[in-house]
């Protein structure tokens, strides 16, 4: 098979920012939007088609083939050092294309109702195109560097659907927030990348993953503080992936990242580039499974705690796009210990593929409660649950959809989120008993949250709104409708024949055991929910007051902002940046000032050189010939 | 002569031809020049067409003509440039005043570049020495061209004598030159490596003549009061072609003839390349007249191309060819926007742009990016084409020398965002009232900003250049 049509996948995004940034004054408004769904859709039944072409097709005696679709030279560094670019098929990559042209498609329908009216209409459109088209990249890259470059490109045009409405000055703090924290992480990537491919010569991820190749096979024995040099940089290229990935303690960008519109927030910050870290590290897997196991450990940890973390936190807090995001983060927290305690190959890899498969799931009922909250903040205009309740009959499909994602979150069954959840938990029990009981405690309070959300949204008091809520126009209800089959459908995906950490198909049992005991706790978690918000009653209340510090502290975010802020304005303003700033105001300016000053005196004093009189200009002209003449003649 | 010969001196040939031409037809054309504008811009068009068909490497009448890819490239370069000037002088010509002038400035400017295609082609010194002549003669006429203006006058006049002493000095060392080897022809020279007293001092005088035409500082003292009394055509053809040939006869002399002692002449390029930098900045800090301003900043940027011959190697050469293209485009680029300005108002002060991006946002960002070409802001192609003439400084070792250079660019920074400042930041009570441009003048920009866009970044701009070496 030539996948080499691939290409238009990945273009077709960037052709439509350009236009739609190009001629953003020209275009009819209502255009923008159509255009850029249209696009979406095309690239979307294109990634289907692909996907279903590779997986049918492309199966061998090893295993599914990694395809580069299509690859060209960009910087030839030396003869061994080659940054290409290019496209990179493979389970993984092909997966991750499904997933976010799907989900990028419904959230630029979803967009057309949700941001109707809004100044800056075709400005939206136009950044989603060009975040879909860094996400694409990002996950075909055949080379570690580019992934990196797309990987910034995704960073930017976060920054920007962040700031999207750049009056407030709140999106404004938010975005340069994510930005600066995510740079930060970053600045590891980048160092790691450096350290590995000094070690290894190559930037191929096909070479760096290759069980013979040079980070597996040869592995350089060079240590540094105890670990090996490998571990190091994998370590230092997992801290970009946490960044972005917002895994304690660089999860601060993402609550507040909320101020952007919220079909962003859905596509961004939900399913696609926050996903970003767990897809890196897979994409690595090999490399972390056989050559650093100590990194997989530092993941498992991150992971199990941020998990834990954010599940608290979200039981706290009363913005719904909030809870949201700490959900988010708790979930991709599920991801990453899936990684952390997974081998390779085989059965081996089972947390490998649960932690793909919790992505696949996770990207479609994420979108969806997303979705679902935006079209509730659509007919309230509030993002805080105290100003909504009682909205079931109003908003009946908007109900129904998210109560399927919230029951999906939960991990009933037969919904999605209840098969790859299974498979997380089965991996972490095999692997670590006190990881395992944190996961499973996390899923319990996972279905107590967001039950209180889906109790104090549709349940408890209708307060006095000021004008009767009313059911979204059908723009936005069809994707709802439609994430809510894939949530729904998505856990039949046979992920184990598909998607493992050595591309070849594994059995994978049922256990009862892991289950029942799953279920159970999320039963409870929904229970406790119903008692204490689907009527108004003075419980909740009763429960904050008798934990009061602790409740104080979660819904405060556990004061990690305030540390940060701390450390930055008390430690580092203070002691590094004012030096710094002294002796950049009175050296280097005055240095440069110096430089300025004598070069204008220096002008002055050769005005007269200029005259305007012929016979001075020979004169000048003879001696210099002369003396040029002399010069040359005695350095000789 | 066989159709052979003709079609290798098919660029000196044709020129010819619009000489003649422009000679008859101005005897007969009546009052309404349009169509002979727009008649000279389509031949002229047609004959820089040619050049890009390719030629081999042969010579004629016995070794004084040389013809090969380079110099065909090389004289493309003069060709796309002038015809560049040509299609920004039209709405010029067509003045009420320029009218009945117009086959005289085509004839004069056809007459010049037809002798630098020669000069550059020159495969012995008399040849070359007739066409520096030949292009010489007719720049003074056109420095001369608004010959009711006082300035103008001035400018031709003091052209004229400087000139005239500098080809003297041209001369004198030609003579010495002739005089240590007993030959003219550069095929010959090339294997002589006797360097003795004599021919360096002839040599010196060489440079020294070239360095006239150059602005090399210290011969470069004509070049404000000449720039600033032609007209603007006439300005920029000499702040873009007629540097262009120079620069390109120089080096191919240098490069070719002078091989075996690159000694003296590296070093002669070294200490001429600081002297023109710091110089020309100076002076170009305290320019209020545009005209004057950009005839510094002229002189700044051949003290920067001097950089690329203080190395011998192919290196040296390519990034001189590569930087003169961009640096031609750029300037091109400035002194369009320039004589739209002047045209419409008759201004030609930097005060006069204040607020011009307010009224002329189009034009002003075209200024602005071929402003940053020439202080060589990346990404535009003014930066790779420093950044690669550096290179070559820097590898022949004389980081001393890219350290100046670099202190000199950062410097000729300032006084090109002084510009950028009076567009964009600057307020005005009177700007400049919102000029809408011809087609002759959009084709002009637009063949200028492709250039400065795309050669930095098309490698295969650089590649082509390096192959020809």
């Amino acid at each position: 098979m030539d996948y080499a049509y691939t290409l238009i996948i990945l273009l077709l995004p960037l052709v439509t920012f350009l236009g739609l940034g190009l001629l953003s004054k020209r275009l009819p408004v209502a255009l923008a939007g159509i255009i850029g769904t249209a696009n979406l859709f095309i690239i979307a039944a294109l990634s289907c088609a692909t996907a279903f072409t590779y997986f049918t097709q492309e199966a061998g005696e090893a295993g599914f083939e990694a395809i580069e679709a299509y690859k060209i030279t960009w910087l030839p560094l030396t003869d061994k050092l080659i940054i290409h670019l290019g496209i990179l098929l493979d389970p993984l990559s092909v997966m991750m294309l499904v997933v976010i042209t799907l989900v990028s498609a419904m959230v630029h329908l979803y967009s057309i109702g949700y941001m109707k009216g809004e100044k800056g209409y075709t400005r939206y459109f136009a950044f989603l195109s060009l975040f879909t088209f860094s996400m694409l990249g990002l996950v075909v890259a055949t080379n570690i560097f580019q992934m990196y470059i797309f990987w910034e490109l995704v960073g930017v045009s976060s920054y920007l659907l962040i700031g999207f409405y750049y009056q407030k000055p709140s999106a404004v703090a938010a975005s340069k927030k994510a930005f600066i924290v995510t740079r930060f992480a970053d600045l590891g990537f980048l160092v790691g990348i450096l350290i590995l491919s000094f070690n290894t010569g190559t930037f191929e991820f096909q070479t760096l993953t290759s069980l013979q190749g040079p980070v597996i096979g040869q592995a350089s024995t060079a240590a540094f503080m105890g670990l090996s040099v490998t571990t190091w940089a994998l370590l230092l290229i997992f801290m970009g992936g946490a960044g972005k990935s917002a895994m304690f303690p660089l999860h601060i960008w993402l609550p507040d990242a909320m101020e952007g519109p919220t079909p962003v927030s859905a596509l961004i910050h939900a399913a696609t580039m926050v996903v970003a870290g767990v897809y890196l590290v897979a994409r690595l897997f090999p490399a972390y499974a056989l050559s650093a196991p100590d990194a997989l450990t530092v993941i498992m940890y991150v992971g199990s705690f941020t998990s834990l973390f954010a599940a608290v936190i979200a039981c706290t807090q009363l913005d719904i796009k909030r809870v949201l995001a700490f959900s988010t983060l708790s979930q991709i927290g599920y991801m990453m210990v899936a990684l952390g305690v997974s081998g390779y190959g085989g059965e081996a890899g089972l947390g490998y593929m649960a932690s793909l498969f919790h992505l696949f799931t996770h990207a479609f009922f994420k979108a969806l409660l997303f979705l679902g909250a935006g079209s509730v903040i659509h007919a309230v205009h509030s993002n805080l649950m105290t100003e909504m309740g009682g909205l079931r009959k109003s908003m009946p499909v908007t109900h129904l959809t998210f109560l399927v994602a919230c029951l999906t979150i939960a991990g009933i069954p037969p919904l999605s989120g209840f098969f790859s959840k299974d498979e997380i938990l089965v991996a972490a029990f095999e692997h670590n008993k006190l990881i395992f009981a944190v996961q499973w405690l996390v899923a319990g309070i996972t279905a107590f949250y967001m039950f209180r959300l889906y109790f104090r949204i549709f349940w408890n008091q209708t307060p006095a709104y000021h004008h009767a809520p009313h059911e979204s126009p059908v723009v936005m209800t069809v994707p709802l409708m439609f994430l809510a089959i894939a949530s729904v459908v998505a856990g039949f995906v046979p992920f184990h024949d598909l998607v493992t950490s050595d591309n070849k198909p594994f059995e994978t049992a049922f256990h009862w055991s892991i289950a029942g005991p799953s279920i159970a706790i999320a039963v409870i978690g929904i229970l406790t929910a119903a008692w204490l918000y689907a009527r108004p009653s003075l419980r909740p209340d009763a429960i904050s007051k008798s934990l009061s510090g602790v409740y104080t502290a979660a819904y405060n975010k556990f004061y990690i902002d305030e540390i940060y802020l701390f450390i930055t304005k008390s430690i580092i303003f203070q002691f590094i940046s004012r030096p710094v700033a002294w002796f950049d105001r009175h050296i280097v300016d005055g240095t440069m000032n110096f430089i300025g000053n004598s070069t204008v005196a220096g002008s002055a004093a050769i005005k007269r050189m200029q005259s305007g009189h012929v016979q001075l200009y020979i004169w000048y002209f003879a001696s210099g010939v002369l003396v040029l003449a002399l010069l040359i003649l005695y350095l000789n | 002569m066989t159709w052979t010969d003709v079609y290798i001196l098919r660029n000196e040939v044709l020129l010819t031809l619009l000489v003649l031409y422009h000679l008859i037809v101005d005897l007969t054309e009546g009052k309404d020049n349009g169509r002979l504008v727009n008649g000279t811009l389509f031949g002229f068009g047609l004959v820089t067409a040619v050049g890009f068909y390719p030629v081999e490497t042969t010579s004629l009448f016995g070794q004084m003509f040389l013809s090969d890819p380079l110099r065909n490239t090389l004289k493309l370069i003069l060709n796309i440039s002038t015809f560049i000037i040509l299609l920004q002088s039209a709405s010029w010509l067509r003045k009420p005043e320029n009218q009945p002038k117009t086959g005289a400035f085509y004839m004069l400017i056809f007459s010049t570049l037809m002798g630098m295609s020669f000069m550059i082609s020159a495969g012995n010194f008399l040849m070359l020495y007739l066409g520096l002549e030949t292009a010489t003669l007719p720049l003074t006429l056109l420095a001369a061209f608004d010959k009711k203006l006082r300035r103008s006058a001035e400018a031709g006049i003091k052209l004229l004598m400087s000139s005239a002493v500098s080809s003297a000095v041209l001369l004198m060392g030609l003579s010495l030159l002739y005089g240590s080897y007993g030959t003219l022809y550069f095929s010959e020279m090339a294997s002589l490596t006797d360097a003795q007293a004599l021919s360096v001092f002839g040599l010196v005088l060489f440079v020294a003549g070239f360095g006239f035409k150059l602005s090399l500082v210290p011969f470069h003292l004509w070049t404000a009061d000449v720039y600033e009394g032609s007209p603007l055509p006439v300005t920029m053809y000499f702040s873009v072609v007629s540097k262009g040939a120079a620069l390109f006869t120089l080096m191919l002399v240098l490069y070719n003839v002078f091989t075996l002692y690159p000694k003296s002449w590296t070093l002669a390029a070294y200490l001429l390349s600081v002297t023109t930098m710091v110089v020309g900045n100076l002076f170009a800090l305290r320019q209020k007249n545009l005209k004057r301003f950009l005839a510094f900043s002229s002189i700044t940027q051949a003290g920067f191309m001097m950089l690329g011959f203080v190395n011998n190697d192919n290196l040296g050469m390519t990034t001189v060819v590569y930087f003169m293209m961009i640096y031609s485009l750029s300037n091109l680029a400035v002194f369009g926007v320039l004589s739209m300005v002047f045209n419409a108002t008759g201004k030609e002060n930097i005060e006069d742009f204040n607020g011009f991006y307010l009224t002329n946002p189009r034009l002003s960002l075209i200024m602005l990016l071929a402003l940053f070409s020439l202080a060589g802001i990346p990404p535009v192609a003014g930066f790779f084409g420093k950044f690669f003439l550096f290179t070559a400084a820097a590898a022949k070792g004389l980081y001393i020398l890219v350290f100046i250079a670099v202190i000199n660019a950062t410097i000729s920074l300032y006084y090109y965002l002084l510009v950028v400042k009076a567009m964009f930041i600057n307020k005005s009570e009177a700007p400049v009232a919102t000029l809408t441009s011809t087609w002759q003048e959009k084709l002009a920009f637009t063949i200028c900003l492709v250039g400065i866009a795309a050669i930095g970044f098309v490698s295969g701009v650089y590649d082509y250049i390096a192959s020809l070496i």
